[in-house]
């Protein structure tokens, strides 16, 4: 069951909101890209960190206390994208290496791919991303994920499961729940 | 030595000639010829062993590459390819193209099968658009599509006799596995374990592809064809709603139980031996129960479909430790008695040995010493958990619940040993099995069901197995009638290539760097080894032309061990000091489908 009212909670949750249509949406595979620029946080919002662009960022603070945000997209890249993409966001002979591609691609260029998918098939190397829009233990944690993503690509996490994290807030409980319709 | 026998496809067509149609005549006659290669598993009991013995461990250092073939797709390559008469029939991962090669005209292509699929399947596939490749039964070639579509070839010119469709991918439904010709039907499975789908072992009739019986794992007992009377567990009748009782609410319904491994068939008991694979989701928290029938041993009768006896090797998985793997049936003595075995290498580390005809459970014993999560299976025939794993706590990720990181478990999802299977030697009375020496974190947490997206709730870490050599694999010989490993060779990636035990004292298998190795069927002596173009994730296999004997394996690195390996693993615990300290993948081989077929000049 596809549910059109978890997507729009999904929506509300992630500011981001994507008006063009979901399923079957591919990009194609060459798409232009933009770096995201300086992941430096400028913005705290209930411990969740923005650049100057208004793009979520990690936030690791000298001890290496992570904030939640890219704890959480550890724990969600090990779940639902490293099964293609490899561990600890390296690529592997199956898709490729997202620590490398969010050095070239934005914050709403990632989401794009993530939402819609995207296809680049033939030559006997066919790669296929599917579309996440429907599914809500990826689109609630959009945000976990790049933030994560991020923090790997600029090497300011390793490839260690990040041992001292901020709490989560009530805040991010509550968005979380609304999010996943519990 | 003992006098061993294997319950050879020769030993049935002697014991039942001038008797009706048993197991499919064909099939039979094709697997006791080992000139030829006509099932993945080299016989019904999937032993992966041939009587050729002109490669012998005394000539094996003289091998070389005969001939080579690109298979155009650059996907992980896993099966192997078939031998019948004088041509050779070579699968690849999707989009599953089959070649017919002229094996008298220099490995020209007789014909090409490409089927159309929707791209749209690669991405449900977990793990790689891998397939395990064909079969071969009166005249007809067998595939079963990324897409799971079942298709008949006419063996001739490739031209689609009947074609049925077994699932529906955008569920979530696909297919790696390979299918399996008995009697008169065609048994073929299915995958879909991370999509929440509710799996099922189906018989489609040889000639037409109707459908004629459907078996699933999990579900009502009118769905899963057990009589609650008549079909045991370890000795017992499971009762009433066997598997219903062991799921909350509607759970079952996206329950997994997936169908993706080999399929054995002993015609003497009529019986086919499969397993099924984890439940879903691999956060145990959400899914209370033993979650039955997932990680189950399964007997089933081949005309009816019906279980004659199942055992569950892991209630209540919390680890992904999938019951898939080969069922290798052989002969042998134990306690001076003549068994029927059922031998399995699980993916939770144990190596089992049962009766075939009843189901007993004879042995289990971990095949690789660094298994932890259970301390052993209970063996105590009087005691109320006779049968199932002890398990420990600390490796529990039911005991330490969601949003825990359950550390140091051994093996990892991974198994001990995956799809890749091990083979059997008469000879030696031995199994020789490619494993992973891999552990793992695993932390579950809650998720939500989408159809058709993944559904996992698991974050995972792997990492060699700690203490040990510091490599991912070996690759061992086993004894099953003792549970007892009698040498093992360590090898820095895990084994994830089928191996093929040989009358000439040779065992075969390849390595993810991409070598060819030849070992002593003995002592585990290296005899010889080559470099393919690739990671070999297939299966070794061997055949005569005009009497000179062949040894042919697929390159293609890929699969699981291509998405896990590529990057190389790091030991989440050692801390920042140890990133790249141990070896990746990536260094030693790229993508590349291609066949290498070996001879002795």
């Amino acid at each position: 069951m596809v549910s059109t009212v978890n997507l729009k909670r999904a929506g509300v949750f992630f500011f981001a909101a994507f008006s063009f249509q979901v399923v079957g949406a591919s990009l194609p595979a060459f798409a232009e890209t933009t770096p995201p620029g300086d992941p430096k946080a400028v913005k705290d919002e209930d411990g969740k960190y923005f650049d100057a662009s208004g793009a979520p960022t990690y936030n690791i603070k000298p001890d290496g206390t992570v904030d939640w945000f890219t704890y959480s997209g550890y724990r969600r890249y090990h779940a639902e994208c490293h099964v293609c993409h490899g561990p600890d966001g390296m690529g592997s002979t199956y898709a490729p290496a997202l620590i490398d591609s969010v050095k070239v691609m934005n914050f709403d260029q990632f989401s794009e791919v993530v939402v819609g998918g995207r296809q680049n098939v033939g030559g006997g190397n066919d790669k296929v991303m599917p579309s996440f829009g429907l599914n809500k233990n990826v689109m609630c944690y959009l945000d976990d994920i790049y933030v994560y993503l991020r923090a790997r690509s600029n090497d300011a996490l390793g490839r260690v499961r990040p041992a001292k994290r901020d709490d989560k807030t009530q805040g991010t409980t509550d968005a979380e729940k609304a999010c996943l319709g519990e | 030595m003992r006098r061993l026998l294997v319950l050879t496809a020769a030993a049935v067509v002697t014991a039942f000639a001038g008797a009706p149609a048993r197991a499919n005549d064909s099939v039979l006659k094709l697997t006791q010829d080992p000139n030829q290669w006509a099932l993945q598993t080299g016989d019904y009991a999937n032993t992966r062993y041939s009587k050729l013995k002109q490669i012998t461990a005394d000539n094996v250092g003289k091998l070389q590459v005969s001939w080579t073939f690109s298979t155009g797709v650059l996907r992980g390559h896993e099966g192997s390819p078939l031998v019948v008469g004088d041509v050779m029939y070579v699968h690849t991962p999707f989009p599953n193209i089959v070649y017919a090669l002229d094996l008298k005209n220099e490995g020209k292509i007789i014909w090409k099968y490409e089927p159309k699929q929707d791209p749209n399947v690669i991405p449900v596939m977990c793990c790689d658009t891998v397939n395990r490749g064909l079969a071969y039964a009166d005249g007809k070639v067998f595939l079963h599509q990324a897409d799971t579509k079942v298709v008949a070839l006419d063996a001739q010119n490739g031209k689609v006799l009947w074609s049925a469709q077994n699932g529906d991918p955008k569920k979530g439904e696909t297919n790696t596995a390979t299918v399996i010709p008995v009697k008169d039907k065609l048994l073929v499975g299915i995958s879909g374990g991370e999509f929440g789908v509710r799996c099922h072992m189906t018989a489609y009739d040889l000639k037409t592809g109707k459908q004629i019986w459907r078996a699933y794992s999990i579900g009502p007992d009118s769905d899963i064809l057990v009589d609650p009377e008549k079909t045991t567990e370890l000795g017992k009748p499971v009762g009433k709603d066997s598997s219903l009782k062991t799921w909350q609410g509607d759970q079952w319904k996206t329950g997994g139980g997936c169908t993706w491994g080999w399929y054995s068939f002993d015609p003497q008991t009529n019986l086919v031996y499969y397993g099924s694979g984890n439940p879903s989701t691999w956060n145990p928290k959400q899914r209370p129960g033993d979650n039955k029938w997932s990680m189950t041993v399964f007997a089933r009768d081949a005309d009816t479909g019906v279980a004659k006896w199942v055992y569950q090797m892991t209630p209540h998985d919390e680890w992904d430790y999938d019951g898939v793997n080969e069922m290798i049936l052989v002969d042998q003595k134990i306690d001076g008695k003549d068994r029927s075995l059922l031998v399995h290498f699980d993916r939770n580390g144990f190596g089992y040995t049962l009766d075939r005809k009843t189901g007993d459970l004879l042995v289990a014993e971990k095949y690789d010493p660094a298994v932890n999560w259970a301390t052993k299976v209970d063996m105590d025939r009087n005691s109320p958990t006779f049968g199932r794993p002890m398990v420990v706590a600390r490796y529990s990720t039911e005991h330490g619940g969601e949003d825990v990181n359950t550390t140091g478990i051994c093996p990892a999802a991974l198994g001990t040993k995956d799809q890749q299977p091990a083979a059997f030697s008469p000879d030696t009375g031995l199994f020789y099995v490619p494993t992973n020496h891999v552990c793992m974190d695993y932390e579950p947490f809650r998720v939500s069901y989408t159809p058709g997206q993944p559904f996992v709730g698991a974050t995972l870490s792997m990492f060699p197995a700690p203490n040990s050599h510091g490599g991912m694999g070996n690759f061992i010989a086993w004894d099953a009638r003792q549970g007892k490993i009698v040498w093992s060779n360590k090898e820095q990636f895990s084994v994830w290539s089928g191996a093929l035990a040989t009358a000439g004292g040779v065992v075969f298998y390849g390595t993810l760097e991409g070598y060819l190795k030849a070992v002593d069927a003995k002592t585990g002596k290296e005899l010889y080894k080559f470099k393919t173009p690739s990671g070999i994730i297939g299966n070794v296999m061997t055949y005569t032309h005009q009497g000179k004997q062949y040894v042919a394996v697929l390159s293609g690195v890929g699969g699981w061990a291509g998405i896990g390996l590529a990057a190389g693993l790091n030991d989440p615990n050692a801390g920042l000091g140890a990133v790249g300290g141990y070896a990746a993948l990536s260094n030693y081989t790229a993508l590349g489908g291609q066949l290498t077929v070996f001879a002795i000049p």
